[in-house]
């Protein structure tokens, strides 16, 4: 069968199960939307091409299933990049195609060229180049069996305007045969057998749980093994849905902005098992303190994550449903020796919950004035955990981690190791746009919104029916606070001075705006959003100088927190 | 500690960014970088001259591995191997230092393989520190101009690279 280089785009995608892509046309791939005006794919037209990107991003995390975006050459591509490396820092597979100038062009500072593979190098998983379009399917299929497998990625294809015209036979290949790409995802029994080993052994051990486990999808898996070796459970931002936040194995969220009682069992264990998760500066605080009571497992299917930042006492390399279910499975052939160990460890979890009682996570309600977590502990009651969250990036989302208690696995999209301001209303979108029935709430900050607030005209042209909170303190709310703890309040251009009227704008075009300055209006206003059909933004005018709580300064050790009085 | 390390990649389009840009990204030094194509011309095969502590280095091989479009890496030093350098050295030769100069060359079993009224060129191949011995030497008459290849290795016996 003969057909054009867009053609062979879009017949590989269909055959890679895509249905929804993201993009935003342009000259260099103006034959590709050509073709997309017949075909069955459906294309959501963002108003910004790092929209696109972050909409695949979000549709890609609630979903596991690869996130396709599309972006014309120079600018187009250019725009991409924040949302390319977004999805990079927390390894999100994708696929984004970006149109390049013809071959003979390339070079040559043509109109509207960037080298995209340049640009896109260090924060993609891999990219090409498709010269030949001949080579164009077998580049397709590589590309998505790269994106989704072993760590998963962003892979970009730059796709020259000639190539997308020229004409070749189109065979889709069943197989890829990269020499150099053999990721490993059985784990090593030896190393399997010898952590469960260490396990029955320790007295005060914690799992530490990282984005990974939603990647793997082994939040089943995880659960088993928390619950038959009783072994506490905390989580990175990246993890929060990945374990019921009220299980009473529950920890919460570790690091820098993490609970009391996570920090102190992370600081005091005597076995950390590291799973999915890369010891991140903003778990660990003080390297060097962090878990130095702790022998270390660390379980992760990118070899380059283990010893990065620590030392490990057992590394395993293997898929975290893969060592989990084994690990679970040795562990059940010995249940007399799992009861010993559920016995002996029975005075770390009451220490633990002496810690949770001590500084359960907290902060001071008032009559007066809106406290931004206590929205977010009513939209996680209103919504009983049934939404799934996206956050932008700030004091909002780490209030989100701390007072949302996720239960869904895949439930909570927000951007963790790039920290992208904007993140939070296109990924909504991607989210609403694979869960049609799901309802779908973008908790946002002022700041940030302003980031990528033109997604409103996508929400209403496609009729997704997003609600956003934006916790509106018309300040840039989480430098603010550093300002004021560590730099003498010097407010230095973080006070956002024109406030806007958030209800005007989504009136403009055309969602419905709600706002409110008084709590006892809080609940009624989020239930008004969530019955009203099609998007609807909600401004909570809150406490303005409301901080993160508890906190470890930079450079500290995790257990050096300031805490909420 | 220096380490040579000799990676096998796949001999195409900005493959030489791909490791280069990771050397620099990730604030790893390169000391030497030589490519050429290898046994199997659809793959390249390069020599990186690196230094760093044992963390780093662990690192620095295990995110080469990473790479797509990498095959195979071999971290020589705490194996046996061959390594060797070639080097071009423009030297001035004042009409009293042209038999010394020739002299220093057949030593180091080097070759002279351009002369001038006022300079020779010298062709030496050996392991760097060799280089760097007869450069000492021939440094009082004055340098001209220096290249040098950086190091190739290759395993001794059945020790290497191809897969």
């Amino acid at each position: 069968m003969s057909l054009t280089g867009s053609q062979i785009l879009l017949e590989s995608l269909k055959l890679e199960g895509v249905d929804t892509v993201f993009g935003y046309p342009g000259g260099a791939v103006i034959n590709i939307y050509d073709d997309l005006y017949e075909s069955s794919i459906e294309h959501v037209l963002t108003r910004h091409e790092q929209a696109a990107i972050h909409a695949a991003d979000g549709y890609s995390r609630c979903t596991g299933k690869v996130g396709v975006a599309i972006a014309t050459s120079g600018p187009g591509a250019t725009n991409t990049v924040t949302g390319i490396a977004t999805a990079y820092m927390d390894s999100i597979p994708m696929v984004i195609i970006t149109g390049q100038v013809p071959t003979q062009l390339i070079g040559n500072d043509a109109f509207q060229e960037a080298d995209m593979c340049g640009i896109t190098r260090p924060c993609t998983k891999h990219n090409f180049l498709v010269k030949n379009v001949a080579d164009l399917a077998k580049t397709i299929k590589e590309a998505f069996y790269i994106a989704r497998t072993g760590r998963p990625g962003p892979v970009l294809i730059d796709l020259p305007k000639d190539v997308q015209v020229a004409i070749t036979d189109f065979n889709y290949p069943d197989q890829v045969n990269l020499r150099g790409y053999k990721p490993t995802y059985s784990g090593n029994p030896r190393q399997i057998e010898k952590a469960a080993e260490m396990l029955l052994q320790a007295k005060r051990p914690v799992l530490y749980v990282g984005g990974g486990v939603n990647l793997a999808a082994a939040d089943d898996e995880l659960l088993k093994l928390a619950e038959q070796t009783k072994i506490p459970v905390t989580t990175t931002l990246m993890a929060m849905s990945a374990f019921p936040q009220r299980h009473p194995l529950a920890l919460g969220m570790l690091g820098m902005h993490g609970t009391f009682y996570a920090n102190m069992a992370v600081t005091e264990c005597d076995l950390l098992i590291a799973v999915g998760s890369r010891f991140d500066d903003r778990v660990t605080g003080r390297i060097d303190s962090f878990a130095e009571k702790a022998k270390i497992i660390h379980v992760d299917i990118d070899p380059t994550s283990i010893r990065k930042n620590v030392e490990v006492d057992l590394p395993i390399v293997g898929d975290l449903k893969d060592v989990l279910g084994k690990m679970h499975g040795y562990l059940n052939q010995r249940v007399g020796l799992v009861e010993d160990m559920v016995e002996s460890t029975e005075e770390w979890r009451a220490t633990i919950d002496e810690w949770k009682e001590r500084h359960p996570m907290t902060y001071r309600q008032t009559k007066s004035v809106i406290k931004p977590q206590y929205v977010i502990e009513k939209i996680s009651e209103l919504t009983e955990e049934n939404a799934i969250i996206t956050t932008e990036v700030g004091q909002h989302q780490m209030w989100t981690a701390q007072f949302f208690s996720f239960r869904h696995p895949k439930s909570f999209v927000t951007s963790g190791g790039l920290g992208t301001m904007g993140f939070g209303l296109p990924s909504a979108l991607g989210a609403q746009m694979a869960y049609p029935d799901r309802q779908v709430i973008d908790i946002s900050g002022d700041g940030s919104f302003q980031m990528n607030s033109q997604e409103l005209a996508t929400l209403v042209q496609y009729k997704l029916p997003v609600k956003i909170a934006i916790l509106n303190n018309n300040y840039l709310g989480m430098v603010r606070q550093w300002q004021q703890m560590f730099f003498e309040k010097r407010y230095s251009q973080t006070v956002m001075e024109l406030p806007i009227d958030f209800v005007k704008l989504a009136e403009a075009y055309g969602a419905t705006g709600l706002q409110t300055s008084k709590v006892e209006e809080v609940e009624d206003v989020i239930k008004k959003a969530l019955e009203t059909p099609g998007p609807v933004l909600m401004n909570f005018n809150v406490s303005r100088e409301e901080n993160v709580l508890p906190m470890v300064p930079a450079g500290k050790a995790i257990n050096e927190m300031v805490l909420a009085s | 500690m220096k380490h040579t390390i000799s990676v096998l990649v796949e001999n195409e389009f900005g493959v030489l960014s791909r490791i280069s840009g990771l050397f620099s990204g990730r604030g790893f030094n390169i000391e030497s970088l030589s490519v050429a194509p290898a046994m199997d011309p659809e793959l390249s095969r390069m020599t990186i001259v690196t230094t760093g502590d044992d963390r780093i280095l662990e690192q620095i091989n295990k995110q080469l591995n990473k790479l797509i479009s990498t095959i195979k890496v071999l971290d020589f030093t705490s194996e046996d191997f061959l390594q060797r350098e070639l080097a071009m050295i423009k030297v001035a030769t004042a009409p009293e230092d042209r038999a010394e100069a020739l002299r220093i060359a057949d030593i180091f079993r080097a070759k002279v393989i351009d002369v001038t009224p006022k300079t020779y060129t010298i062709e030496i191949t050996g392991v760097p520190a060799k280089i760097d011995g007869i450069l000492e030497l021939l440094r009082p008459m004055g340098l001209k101009e220096v290249v040098r290849s950086g190091p190739v290795a290759i395993g001794r016996g059945a020790k290497g690279v191809n897969p």
